[in-house]
């Protein structure tokens, strides 16, 4: 029961969360995006903003939410900088991450972000083979 | 007012995430390793999120213009390039490595710190990287 009413809950939120930002500040939210604007942007202070809420809200983990599967053991420095390389890279080249493509690109039906998704899921799938 | 419907988006959306434990990479990598011990949760997180999205964006359609600024500033563009498709393949290999993708990525810099400090500071190189070479 928990184990399908959890991310059904958190699902919904996510996107209620990508709806009133759409609808009150006419913009996609997507993280990677908001990211590179906290970083790059003149006028910082509002992504940042966001950022913050979004580690407070994440922090919730483990506390007042539940966690059902415990952490993978700390991986190595090497592989989390190059996995933060490619992630941070490739989303800026690709124009989105799973939150602007997936979450809110797929809801407006974007030709340009269901070929991302597919693609994405696609290579990090092939990737978790090889790897695993 | 803008400043504080941004704060409460960021804080539902990661509070989802850790509802729905997106915050933890071991379930991100139990959905994406299809051929193994496969762990549904993402798929499920992904369709009631695109499902409330949806209905965000249909209310959009209906404003003139969003609450609190004067303009849209969605993208336009439909066309399939290589830089999208690049990118979007780029991405999805990080994501596979670490089960990290942007939002879990910084959730993670309190909730599973020894990680999290890696990967936030090279996700903001990559960024930086590819900012610097398109100014």
């Amino acid at each position: 029961m928990t184990s399908i009413f959890n991310p059904l809950a958190g699902g919904l939120l996510i996107g209620l969360a990508a709806a009133i930002y759409l609808i009150t500040t006419g913009k996609v939210l997507g993280i990677s995006g908001i990211l590179s604007q906290a970083l790059f942007q003149q006028k910082r202070f509002i992504p940042l903003v966001f950022l913050v809420g979004l580690v407070i809200g994440g922090s919730a983990y483990g506390t007042l939410t539940n966690q059902t599967v415990p952490f993978p053991d700390v991986r190595s420095p090497f592989l989390l900088i190059i996995s933060g390389l490619l992630v941070g890279y490739g989303t800026r080249l690709g124009s989105g991450c799973t939150s602007g493509h997936g979450v809110c690109g797929l809801a407006r039906l974007s030709p340009r972000s269901i070929v991302a998704t597919g693609i994405f899921m696609a290579t990090a799938i092939i990737t978790v083979y090889f790897t695993k | 007012m803008i400043l504080f419907i941004t704060l409460i988006c960021g804080l539902l959306f990661g509070f989802g995430l850790a509802l729905s434990e997106m915050t933890n990479p071991a379930v991100v990598i139990g959905f994406l390793d299809i051929f193994g011990d496969w762990n549904p949760s993402l798929i499920i997180v992904m369709g009631s999120a695109v499902f409330v999205s949806m209905i965000g964006y249909l209310i959009s359609k209906k404003q003139i213009k969003p609450f609190f600024t004067q303009v849209w500033s969605l993208p336009t563009s439909r066309i399939i390039d290589r830089k999208l498709v690049c990118g979007s393949a780029l991405f999805g290999i990080g994501w596979g490595l670490s089960g990290y993708c942007p939002g879990p990525g910084l959730t993670s810099l309190t909730n599973n710190p020894a990680e999290g400090i890696y990967f936030v500071l090279a996700l903001v190189l990559g960024s930086a990287i590819y900012h610097i070479q398109t100014r």
